[in-house]
């Protein structure tokens, strides 16, 4: 029987198959040994001590980001002979809560949500830091930072890396050519969008695709509007639910931000109307910047790795950013960011070294120094960041002046921050009134 | 795909009125049918070949304009096939995996494959007490959506099974590529309730005269099982396989909870969902790396596809 032979074929390629991915999985895994008497090593000897152990990480950050990750921590694997097992994944948010319901949790998670943090030490599941990793930390980080992973009092996570909301991308070259010029207060701001309107050129460009997650940069757009019209207290009270959603207050800067968002005058250079916002993906939406056809870009600085390769991000380059100006400079300077958190599902003594390592000064400043990085960390050397953006965004964090505020989509219940509030913002930009879309959101906050 | 409309056509023959039933026939085997399902076909391919070219067009063109505009530009590069298979680092290097899909893949196939036709042959030609309920249970199980054993069955790998404080089984304590078993063990589990049903309505359809004939020749059960039924149950064993492996190589969940997203074991799937980066900066990787794991499923089914039809036809018609 032809078939028979066929069969037996598939089964002999099935075993085949196995043994080499069995001896393909075999190899490599060579034991790590401490180098701990190298003279390099003399910063890390207050972690020393757990050679040979193994500690996992699980996060949401992939691809170069993690290779750039694993390097940064090389020089305290080889000096402490701690083996660092890090894991990304996109799924991380979903993911995590799997995995620590399964009992097979991560010894530490980088968690850019304080909602989802808060979710996990509700349940239990999150050690408090230890002693050293908290003097560490209080040491190093605002108590601005140290708030939002603080619950009942106590230290469930340490910040580590930062972002800065609060930017307007521009191209430095055509604002020269044009003679426009930077604004620093929301009037100049809007007089200078509609002076670009007036020249036939739409100001603004913006886009709020984003896959699953549809919606977000029109949320951070409403967050960073309400801090300048409103002020820090308020903004407080908004995202723990201490004044309602759709307060007038919060109203009122939706509508402002609706001046640009929604002006079929300014919106949306190189795209079309103010309808495709919704339908732009957010890593085009300032592409349009460097061809001339919109003139600013309300994103995050870490859009500087969207832009088209070769193009020069500086403050004389290409592209680069202005601080998103203030509406009463006076009041001072509100900044809106986000970050992520190490917490601890397992308390032994070489996941606290590395909790502790990670919120150090020697750390922020090697993870640093590999670019596209930056910290709120107070011991983080502005002359180890290589990125003119994130150098701008370490001195906003590190100015006396600043108010941060953490990203209030991060800070609500996940249905909320990261459910209904992006869908509404969708409903918004597709037409719909602002208390239609305040009253749904609010009804979702149970 | 040109089998089905004939199927079809017969299908209708043996319910309706046959006058009726032959007029329709003959509709569906007209050149317009022919012609539109031509059309159908060709529309539905548009996506694919549309991905397709892309994934041979350099980045800044993936990225500013359409794929069609390769007909009036035409600019070829093999960068994204360099880039996803062998660029060092965590870019790239789907080609090691690969080895990790294949090596979860071809387990998961074989064991539900071997369990199912065991069972099958077992609740369809051996007369046991209670027969009927456990062929029901299987069946039942079908609908359990297996988004609901993923927390339970994570548990019981890590923390065994605990009866009021006393410890049944131990936890499984897997470290690195040993997780393939765990991966192993849920796709059999979640396989193997569709696979009892199928190849059960298959074997208890194979003629009572052949296994009468055999036993009183003195063949005892596993004889029989070997040299009458698994020769003749290649359609469904086949059919089920192609079923299965399709499923386990494009199956992303269950592979992202039970073998993690480490390079030892995470299958392509998942590597395919991190090619973009932390913001989806770089998804022009995606176009080469789409096809790059499409290229095992397709050489799977073109080569099996004739025992496909067949053999899931052969066992859905009783059921």
């Amino acid at each position: 029987m032809a078939f028979a032979r066929s069969r037996q074929a598939l089964a002999i390629a099935g075993v085949l198959g196995l043994a080499l991915g069995v001896t393909a999985c075999g190899t490599g895994n060579d034991k790590k040994s401490s180098n701990a008497s190298k003279p390099e090593c003399a910063a890390y000897e207050k972690y020393q001590g757990h050679d040979g152990k193994k500690v996992t990480i699980y996060s949401s950050i992939r691809d170069i980001e993690a290779d750039r990750l694993d390097q940064s921590w090389k020089q305290f694997e080889d000096c402490t002979g701690i083996d660092i097992d890090h894991e990304g994944s996109g799924e991380f948010e979903a993911q995590l809560g799997v995995r620590v319901d399964g009992g097979n949790a991560p010894d530490l998670a980088f968690i850019p949500q304080p909602g989802l943090l808060k979710r996990f030490v509700d349940s239990g599941k999150i050690k408090e830091v230890g002693a050293d990793t908290k003097a560490m930390a209080e040491q190093n980080f605002t108590p601005d930072w140290l708030k939002y992973s603080t619950v009942n009092g106590k230290l469930y996570g340490v910040p580590l890396g930062s972002n800065v909301k609060s930017y307007v991308w521009y191209s430095p070259k055509t604002f020269k050519d044009k003679g426009w010029s930077v604004p620093t207060t929301w009037d100049e701001l809007i007089a200078l969008s509609d002076k670009i309107a007036a020249s036939g050129t739409k100001p603004w460009c913006a886009g709020i695709e984003s896959g699953d997650a549809t919606g977000w940069p029109a949320t951070d757009w409403i967050e960073d509007v309400l801090l300048r019209t409103q002020g820090v207290e308020v903004y407080d009270q908004w995202t723990t639910h201490g004044i309602p959603f759709n307060d007038p207050k919060v109203a009122d800067a939706v509508d402002k931000a609706g001046t640009i968002l929604k002006n079929e005058k300014y919106m949306n250079g190189g795209f079309g109307g103010v309808k495709s916002i919704a339908t732009t993906s957010f890593q085009e939406a300032g592409t349009p910047i460097t061809t001339g056809k919109c003139a600013m870009h309300r994103q995050a600085s870490f859009y500087a790795n969207q832009w088209p390769e070769g193009t020069k991000v500086a403050e004389d380059g290409d592209v680069f950013a202005f601080y998103f100006p203030a509406v009463d400079p006076s009041k001072g300077k509100p900044v809106l960011g986000a970050g992520e958190f190490v917490s601890a599902f397992a308390d032994r003594p070489e996941v606290q070294a590395v909790q502790t390592y990670l919120a150090s000064g020697e750390y922020v400043n090697s993870r640093a120094k590999i670019g596209d990085w930056l910290s709120a960390n107070k011991k983080l050397d502005i002359n180890n960041v290589p990125n003119p953006v994130d150098k701008l965004s370490v001195q906003i964090l590190q100015d006396p002046k600043t108010e941060f505020r953490f990203d209030g989509s991060d800070l609500m219940p996940a249905a909320v921050g990261a459910g209904t509030f992006w869908k509404g913002m969708v409903d918004w930009i597709n037409g719909k009134d602002t208390t239609t879309v305040l009253n749904g959101i609010e009804g979702s906050w149970k | 795909m040109t089998t089905a409309t004939p199927t079809v056509g017969a299908g209708v023959q043996a319910t309706g009125t046959p006058g009726r039933a032959a007029r329709v026939r003959k509709r569906l085997n007209s050149r317009t049918a022919t012609l539109v399902s031509i059309v159908i076909a060709l529309l539905w391919t548009i996506p694919t070949f549309g991905l397709f070219i892309s994934s041979f067009r350099p980045e800044d063109q993936i990225k500013t304009t359409g794929w069609w505009t390769f007909f009036s530009d035409p600019q070829f590069t093999l960068e994204n096939y360099q880039e996803v298979l062998f660029s060092t680092g965590s870019s790239g290097q789907l080609a090691s995996y690969f080895i990790n899909s294949l090596a979860i893949t071809i387990p998961s196939v074989l064991f539900p494959l071997a369990f199912a036709s065991l069972a099958a042959y077992a609740l369809a030609w051996i007369n046991f007490k209670g027969r009927d309920w456990v062929y029901i249970a299987i069946f039942a199980l079908q609908i359990v959506p297996l988004q609901m054993a993923l927390v339970p069955l994570l548990k019981f790998f890590s923390t065994g099974v605990t009866v009021a404080g006393v410890q049944i089984l131990p936890a499984w304590d897997l470290v690195d590529e040993q997780k393939f078993a765990q991966v192993w063990f849920a796709h059999t589990c979640f396989a193997l309730p569709f696979a009892v049903f199928l190849l059960h309505n298959f074997i208890s359809q194979l003629p009572g005269d052949l296994m009468e004939a055999a036993r009183v020749d003195g063949a005892t059960h596993p004889k029989i099982f070997r040299t009458i039924v698994l020769p003749l149950i290649t359609p469904a064993l086949a059919a089920f396989g192609i079923f299965q492996f399709l499923w386990v190589w494009n199956d992303l969940l269950v592979a992202l909870i039970f073998a993690g997203g480490g390079d030892e074991t995470a299958p392509l799937t998942v590597r395919l969902a991190e090619l973009a980066g932390t913001r989806g900066n770089e998804w022009q990787r995606l176009t080469a790396g789409a096809f790059v794991s499409i290229v095992v499923p397709l050489i799977v089914f073109l080569s099996l596809q004739r025992f496909f039809v067949r053999g899931l036809l052969a066992g859905s018609v009783k059921g």
